[in-house]
């Protein structure tokens, strides 16, 4: 073994190893190095967030516009806070915008889906730490499965 | 002409087995000292002792005037840059050949160029007769080149001590008396303080200076190579002269064979 | 009675003084100061441990990325969640297969060559007449396999993870025709680089430095005999892969909760 090719072979698995990692982090944990173009956060209120995460996604039409930063529990009337932390690249939505917890599939994960608001000279557009206050609440199996059995009761009666 | 190595009342016991019981040994500078003894009476242990790779349980070895046993790791490593030891078992990197078995402790402590390097590498082989053999892995030699390599090795720093152990098991005479006049150039040349353990005994008295004979713990006859071999003391008779019974054992410490087979 | 608490007491001393031993060890590797010649070394043994370890690693994960792939396919197809595939993946590769699988076939390749080479180095007292020569082994032989082992494994979980994954896609889209653009997006979606990747490479860091760790420590107190290198050698994979699984559920605890 010459001093050159252990050179080689040394700075060859070194070199592969960086490039599994930029693969790793590029093409397996989707970075862009592109310009971080910063963010915002918005807050809302849920009635329940049912399996709602943090990090889960924030969708406009299907392309994640942001994501779930924190929950917490307002103390005092007791209903869930969620923090979302939105990409400014996208811009920003109008004070009358509504959000929903969605579910992907019948058993996938849970996201948020925002609906932008109509736009009128006045209503302002939503900035940062802002409430959106139109706010729809996860569907819980149960109570969906509740409804049900209580319509099929309604229309047995008629 | 002071003394390199001082060993003090020195105790040392190998699992229950006591080797050196309140030894008292002087190496003088400059000189070729011998070491003789039977075979697994402790000399090879006493080199170690010596070299700092063993702690002695009581005593204390000094050289230069500094304790080997008490220093620091630092310090002990220095002061083993002045020593240089033949093992008994030649201990080459067998991954490495031969030129670079000699070269390595350069590497490590000098920065000297590659040319000057080579010239001290094939300088040293060429003393012990090895230089054609320069490209051969270590593992190639046979026993008695790969001690004679390792003796190159080990003087390859000029050390103010060498310490011989076995040089000239498996040297075929012509090599051995090579390695006589070797070992006695790098005295006198050198100044090299030189410590030779053997069994070649008539060989060994040629060239030492004063010699110590080990036996029961402790040394039993010391003197120049003259006054051992006028010596009548029974014990260095029948060591000197190889003989199968006397007062020496010939055994390992063991119950009586007879008995045990009595035993049975 | 007595008999057995002397023999429990003779034991734990033992296992202290050798915990001391080992610490020693490992305190002498990490400080020596570096230089050019000790960074050749390093390179040295980052060929012995990392590059030759490369082929066995690069087999597995493919074949494993694979075998992922279709029991993945597999169980998530009955739900309609096959889009989930490329998830589910990447993130049991990154989370844990990757670094754990790599160290268990680094500790089998890498372990206890270390082992039987240090091992084989003091039987035949090529580690005395180093420290002989005044060339300390702990510096010389100890330190650089350490380094190069700590770098090498990292790298190595890499590209495990990576060819693993591959390896799944490659049955989830071309074979079991998963749509592509589907399985790497919703990947991305939900792998996190700090969550996923870099906790991957902390809990590789770990497993590297505890194989290393063992695998010289037994190679440096083995008994000098072939039985004593065989047994040291064992011992190295043994004891160095229960503590590798251990450690990861230890970190997972501590890192996913
Ligand atoms: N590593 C060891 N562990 C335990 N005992 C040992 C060890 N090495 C040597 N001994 C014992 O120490 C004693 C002295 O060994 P040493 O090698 O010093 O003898 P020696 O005088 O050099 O013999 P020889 O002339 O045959 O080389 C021997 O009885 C041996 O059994
Ligand atoms: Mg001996």
């Amino acid at each position: 073994m010459t001093e050159k090719k252990l050179h080689l072979a040394v700075g060859s698995f070194v070199l592969a190893g960086c490039f599994a990692l930029v693969l790793l982090v590029v093409q397996v944990a989707g970075f862009s190095f592109t310009q971080d173009q910063g963010s915002y956060t918005l807050k809302a209120k849920f009635d329940n967030i049912g399996g709602l995460k943090v990090r889960s996604p924030v969708k406009l039409g299907g392309v994640v516009v942001g994501r779930v930063e924190a929950i917490s529990l307002d103390a005092k009337s007791y209903t869930p806070v969620v923090t979302l932390r939105m990409d400014q690249q996208y811009g920003f939505y109008p004070e009358t915008s509504s959000l929903s917890i969605l579910t992907a599939g019948l058993l996938g994960e849970q996201f948020i889906g925002l609906r932008p608001g109509f736009m009128d000279d006045d209503i302002e557009l939503l900035g940062e730490g802002d409430f959106i206050d139109d706010t729809k609440s996860a569907l819980v199996l149960e109570d969906l499965i509740g409804q049900f059995l209580f319509s099929i009761q309604d229309n047995s009666k008629e | 002409m002071g003394q390199l190595v001082q060993i003090r009342d020195m105790s040392f016991a190998r699992e229950q087995r006591i080797l050196f019981d309140n030894l008292n040994l002087d190496i003088a500078q400059g000189k070729i000292t011998a070491i003789l003894g039977p075979s697994g009476i402790g000399k090879t242990t006493l080199l170690k002792l010596i070299g700092g790779q063993l702690t002695p349980s009581s005593g204390d070895i000094l050289f230069s005037g500094e304790s080997v046993c008490r220093a620091k790791r630092a310090q002990l490593y220095q002061m083993r840059r002045k020593m240089g030891l033949l093992f008994q078992s030649g201990a080459l990197f067998p991954e490495l050949t031969v030129f670079e078995n000699v070269a390595f402790p350069l590497r490590e402590h000098t920065q000297l160029t590659e040319p000057v390097l080579q010239t001290l590498v094939r300088m040293k082989l060429e003393s012990v007769g090895l230089r054609g053999a320069e490209q051969l892995m270590a593992t190639e030699l046979s026993g008695g080149m790969g001690r004679r390599v390792a003796l190159a090795r080990a003087t390859a720093l000029d050390p103010e001590l060498m310490m011989y152990d076995e040089p000239f098991a498996g040297q075929d005479p012509i090599s051995m008396g090579v390695l006589l006049k070797l070992i006695r150039d790098l005295n006198q040349s050198l100044g090299l303080t030189s410590i030779v353990v053997s069994h070649d005994v008539t060989e060994v008295l040629e060239i030492a200076d004063y010699v110590y004979v080990l036996a029961d713990k402790t040394i039993i006859a010391q003197g120049t190579a003259d006054g051992i071999k006028s010596n009548q003391d029974p014990r260095l008779v029948q060591f000197i002269n190889g003989l199968p019974n006397g007062p020496v054992p010939f055994h390992y410490p063991a119950s009586d064979f007879l008995k045990d087979l009595a035993a049975q | 009675m007595i008999n057995q608490i002397q023999r429990i007491g003779e034991r734990s001393i033992n296992f202290v003084t050798r915990l001391g031993v080992a610490g020693l060890m490992l305190v002498n590797a990490l400080f020596s100061q570096p230089n050019w010649k000790f960074l050749r070394l390093v390179g040295l043994q980052v060929y012995n441990l990392g590059v030759l370890s490369l082929p066995i690693i690069l087999v597995a994960g493919l074949f494993i990325g694979m075998v992922l792939g279709l029991q993945g396919y597999n169980v998530l197809v009955s739900y309609g969640a096959e889009q989930s595939l490329g998830t589910m993946v990447a993130l049991s590769l990154l989370r844990e297969l990757g670094p754990v699988v790599t160290a268990l076939l680094f500790a089998g390749r890498a372990g206890s060559a270390l082992t039987a080479e240090v091992g084989l180095m003091k039987a035949t007292e090529q580690i005395s007449s180093m420290e002989m020569m005044a060339v300390d082994p702990f510096k010389r032989i100890i330190a650089p396999r350490f380094w190069a082992g700590v770098l090498s494994m990292p790298v190595l979980a890499f590209m495990f993870s990576m060819i693993a994954i591959w390896g799944g896609s490659f049955v989830g889209v071309d074979w079991k025709g998963i749509d592509s653009g589907g399985f790497w997006s919703v990947m991305q979606a939900s792998v996190d680089i700090h969550q996923d990747i870099f906790y991957g490479f902390i809990k590789s860091t770990v497993f590297a430095f505890v194989i290393v760790w063992v695998a010289l420590y037994n190679g440096y107190y083995a008994k000098p005999s072939s039985a004593g290198i065989s047994e040291a050698t064992t011992r190295t994979v043994v004891n160095a892969s229960l503590m590798v699984l251990a450690l990861d559920f230890i970190l997972t605890i501590l890192m996913y909760g």
